[in-house]
This record gives C-alpha cells, sequence and structure tokens, in this order.
C-alpha cells in the first residue's frame, strides 16, 4: 500500500498516465481546493479593482479591507431561502446548476500547471477541452427552459446564441495553435495539453510570437471569443440587469444561485488557463533561454517567494495605515496576523525544494492571474454590446480574420 | 493509454457526489417558508401573462443551424493540423479546397442576410 502512495513520486509522469487513482484522486481534491480559493479570492480582488476603477472604496466593513466579505456572502447564501418557482420543471431545475458546474470544473482535468501536474495528460486534451467547456451551453438552456419565465428563458437562448457564435472563431484560433505544434523534425503536432507547451519549449518560443503577427492575431481572437464565452463585459448581454434582470438565473436564489456563480468564475479561469497553455508558454518562466543560466534560473526561482514577501509588506503597509481607534483594533490584528501568514508561506517559498517544485505551478498561475485581471479591466473599462453588434463581431470579423490566419499560419508553416 | 481517461470518471462521480451533498446540508440549514406570490415567475412584481415557453425568433435556430455547419468544419480541421507539417503542401492544398468550399458557403449565407440580426 505504502509503495503505491510513495512509487507515484519517484515516476515523471501524471497520476493519469501512472494509472495511480490515489494520487489522481488528490490532484482531484488540490484543484478543487484551489478552485474555491481562487473563486473567493476572485470574488474579493473584482469588487475591490473595480471599485477603485471608479474611485470608489469597495468592501470596508467585513473584516480589514472587506477581506472577509466573500466569507460572509458565502454564509448569507447558504442560509438563504431556496425557491424553485411552482410552475418550473422540477428536476430539469435542479440539475441545471450541477450541470453547470460539473462542466467548468471537468476542463481542469487537462490543464497542465507544470510538467508532471496535470491530473491526467490525455492525447486529445484540447479536443476534450473544447467539448467539456461547450457542454456548459446545455446547462445555461437546461436552466432558463426548466425556469418557466420570460428573463430566463430570453437570457438562456441568448446566452446559447452567443456561446455557440464564438466557439467557431475559438475552434479556428485553437487550430492554427495546433498547427504550430507540429512545426517540428517529425512533423507531427499534438492535441495534448502538456504536448502543446512542450512543442513551444522545444521551438523556444511562446506560439503568441510565432510567425509574428500571425500567433499573436490568433491569441487576440481567442481572448476576445473566451469573454465572450464567459458571458463577461463586455459581452453580457445574457446577463443584462437592466433588460433581462439576471438572465438565464434569474429564477435561482440561495445556494443554487452560488453554484451558477462559481461555475460563472471558473469557467473564466479554465478558459483563461487553455489561452495560457497554447500561446503563453503554460508553465515555462519568462525567457528560458535568452536569459539562461544557473544565476537567471535562480533569480527567477526566487520570484514565487518574493510575490508573497511583496504581498506580506503590502498588508503590513495596510496596518500601519489602519485608523489609530480602538474600534479598529481588531481589523488591525487581523490584517497584521494576515500578512504575518502571507509572509511566512513567502519565506517557506524561499527553501531550495519547495523552490523547485513550485516553479511551474508558479509561472502558470501568474500567467493566470494576468488573464483574470484583464478580464477585471474589460468589466471596467468596456460598455456592454448590443446584441446586433455582438453578432457582427462574432460571424463577420471573427470567423472571416480566423479563417484567414489559419490559412497564412499553414502557408507560413509549410514555406518558412 | 486508456488509464488516462480513469480520472475523468472519477472527477464526475466526486462532483455528482459532493455537489448534492452541499445542496442537502443547505437544505437543512436555511429556512423553508414558500408562499404563492413567491413562487411566481419574477417579472419585476407585474403578474405574467402568458406562458413563458411561447414562440421567440426564428434568427435562433438560424444560428444555431450555421453554428453545427462551423463547427463540424473545425472539427475536420483538427487531424490534419496535428500532421500538418508531415502532410506538406499536399495537404496544404487539399485543406484549401476544403476552406474554398466553405468559404464559398459562408459568402453565400452572408449575401442572403444569414449574418444579419435586424
Amino acid at each position: 500500500m505504502l509503495d503505491y502512495i510513495t512509487s507515484y513520486l519517484k515516476s515523471d509522469l501524471t497520476p493519469g498516465a501512472a494509472g495511480n487513482v490515489l494520487w489522481a484522486f488528490v490532484y482531484i481534491l488540490l484543484i478543487f481546493l484551489g478552485l474555491s480559493v481562487a473563486v473567493i479570492a476572485m470574488n474579493w480582488l473584482e469588487r475591490k479593482i473595480l471599485a477603485h476603477m471608479q474611485v470608489r472604496l469597495g468592501p470596508m466593513r467585513v473584516g480589514p479591507h472587506g477581506l472577509l466579505q466573500p466569507v460572509a456572502d458565502a454564509l448569507k447564501l447558504l442560509i438563504k431561502e431556496d425557491i424553485m418557482p411552482a410552475e418550473a420543471d422540477k428536476v430539469v431545475f435542479w440539475m441545471a446548476p450541477l450541470f453547470v458546474v460539473m462542466t467548468a470544473f471537468t476542463v481542469f482535468i487537462v490543464v497542465p500547471f507544470g510538467p508532471t501536474h496535470a491530473v491526467t495528460d490525455m492525447n486529445i486534451g484540447v479536443l476534450f477541452m473544447l467539448g467539456v467547456s461547450s457542454l456548459s451551453v446545455l446547462g445555461i438552456v437546461m436552466a432558463g427552459w426548466a425556469s418557466n419565465s420570460h428573463y430566463p428563458l430570453i437570457g438562456a437562448l441568448r446566452s446559447s446564441a452567443q456561446m455557440v457564435s464564438y466557439e467557431i472563431a475559438m475552434g479556428l484560433a485553437v487550430i492554427s495553435a495546433v498547427l504550430m505544434s507540429s512545426l517540428n523534425q517529425a512533423g507531427t503536432g499534438t492535441l495534448s495539453m502538456i504536448g502543446l507547451v512542450q512543442a513551444q519549449q522545444a521551438q523556444h518560443t511562446w506560439f503568441v510570437f510565432k510567425f509574428f503577427p500571425l500567433g499573436l492575431i490568433a491569441f487576440v481572437i481567442f481572448a476576445i471569443a473566451m469573454v465572450a464565452e464567459t458571458n463577461r463585459a463586455p459581452f453580457d448581454l445574457p446577463e443584462a440587469e437592466s433588460e433581462l434582470t439576471a438572465g438565464f438565473h434569474t429564477e435561482y436564489s440561495g445556494f443554487r444561485w452560488s453554484l451558477f456563480f462559481l461555475a460563472e468564475y471558473s469557467a473564466m479561469i479554465a478558459v483563461s488557463s487553455i489561452a495560457v497553455t497554447l500561446w503563453l508558454g503554460g508553465w515555462m518562466r519568462p525567457f528560458p533561454t535568452w536569459l539562461s543560466g544557473e544565476t537567471w534560473d535562480l533569480v527567477f526561482s526566487l520570484f514565487p517567494g518574493l510575490t508573497f514577501i511583496f504581498l506580506a509588506v503590502f498588508a503590513f503597509v495596510g496596518v500601519v495605515r489602519m485608523p489609530k481607534h480602538p474600534y479598529f483594533r481588531i481589523q488591525t490584528m487581523g490584517l497584521a496576523g494576515f500578512g504575518a501568514v502571507l509572509g511566512l508561506i513567502g519565506l517557506v517559498l524561499f527553501a531550495p525544494p519547495v523552490r523547485d517544485r513550485i516553479q511551474d505551478i508558479y509561472w502558470f498561475s501568474v500567467k493566470v492571474a494576468v488573464s483574470m485581471y484583464m478580464y477585471i479591466w474589460y468589466r471596467g473599462t468596456f460598455p456592454r454590446y448590443r446584441f446586433d453588434q455582438l453578432m457582427k463581431v462574432g460571424w463577420k470579423i471573427l470567423l472571416p480574420v480566423g479563417i484567414g490566419v489559419l490559412i497564412l499560419t499553414a502557408i507560413a508553416g509549410v514555406w518558412l | 493509454m486508456p488509464q488516462n481517461y480513469v480520472p475523468i470518471f472519477l472527477f464526475i462521480a466526486l462532483i455528482g457526489v459532493l455537489l448534492p451533498v452541499t445542496l442537502l446540508a443547505a437544505k437543512l440549514v436555511r429556512p423553508d417558508n414558500p408562499s404563492k406570490a413567491k413562487l411566481m415567475p419574477y417579472e419585476c412584481g407585474i403578474d405574467p401573462i402568458d406562458s413563458a415557453r411561447g414562440r421567440y425568433t426564428v434568427r435562433y435556430y438560424i444560428v444555431a443551424i450555421l453554428f453545427v455547419v462551423f463547427d463540424v468544419e473545425t472539427i475536420f480541421l483538427f487531424p490534419w493540423a496535428v500532421k500538418f507539417k508531415a502532410l506538406g503542401a499536399f495537404g496544404l492544398l487539399e485543406m484549401l479546397i476544403f476552406l474554398l468550399i466553405l468559404v464559398v458557403g459562408y459568402i453565400w449565407i452572408w449575401k442572403k442576410g444569414a449574418l444579419e440580426w435586424v
């Protein structure tokens, strides 16, 4: 039994490839945990960043600088009454949130956080990811149809029309990335997510810079399509609160609604990780060839620790700037404790064995975090599209540009 | 590599257990006192007039049909993309012919106004 557990640690495989169910289970639980933490953090960060973009303060009451706000919200949602409309289709209404969460989470099974840090590495990883993420349309249609109400139905129809329209552009962009992966000696590319990052490693470039500007255009198409796929601003028409209340989840309340929330944010993280894997070099650190050598390796390996130390310093600046009033004493102490925990994590990450193991996961997470910040930035900057404009962008601009980029990439790949 | 696919079922099983359990746990702590008005479809306080599952614009159907055509096309492109360099100029030409047929269809639906949304 012990051998079964430890034998995996010696191998250089993902748990799926090693056929080790126990480690696969551990990885899956870690992904669940990481996703939940990421969604909670994202919830707080989005409110805070958006607030500061609009010259507001955002949540400030629950915990220091509103740090406990997501926790308070989760508790509130848990003890809120869960209303199921009398005319709703009960079974479908019940299943829809589960289905949406399931599809949003299952994508993470192929996301490679490092050469071995993926639950499994299928040889059809990209196809699996595209297929599963497009299944979430089904959950949305289920939710809208089962509610038996006007707003959810219109929201679900809009949502599905939008998602299927942008999926084509997304697929075309993905194909041009797969195409680039086949530019090696054997002439054979790969659809496995780990294989795609290794192809970028072998070609000493991120695919976003390959055949400049073709890779960049494909990446931009994917970046636009992924915002539309996840129904986020400026493409958040299905949830346009001024016309449709809340779109397909209007009739959902309490914990069921929070499942949709969870699914939306994990879908955002999922598509961001796909973009990072396909174009932004996955787990590769910046400048792996230009700034190579022992010294640079050491410098870049200090980044995870430094990030956490920086955040800790940030928290302590907040502690110093906290109003000196007995009323704020607990909040100040809490923030100081938070900063101390962050600093401690940072110190642990400086230790050489931890440092080397955390590298890949760190760079992957940083790239995903940048992409998540872009999501918030779009929301703070762009006004919402009208539906005919949305369809025009999807069908008349992204689709022909996608086909054009694909053909040009293929021509460049054959003759360059 | 069939063992690579085992974690999918593990994953789905885990979610299939975890989420209903949390939903049931939430049922234990939350209040539950529905009333007739509470269970009505939400229409901003106005009584709903007719059935929600009425008619809606035909354009959603058109988008769905077009989606099937173009999405199947992208699936056909995947095998070529994987073997792209090995197939070389010949494979590229074959694919260009395939894409040409598709682009002709695309121009036709554009001319027909299937892509207009007003």
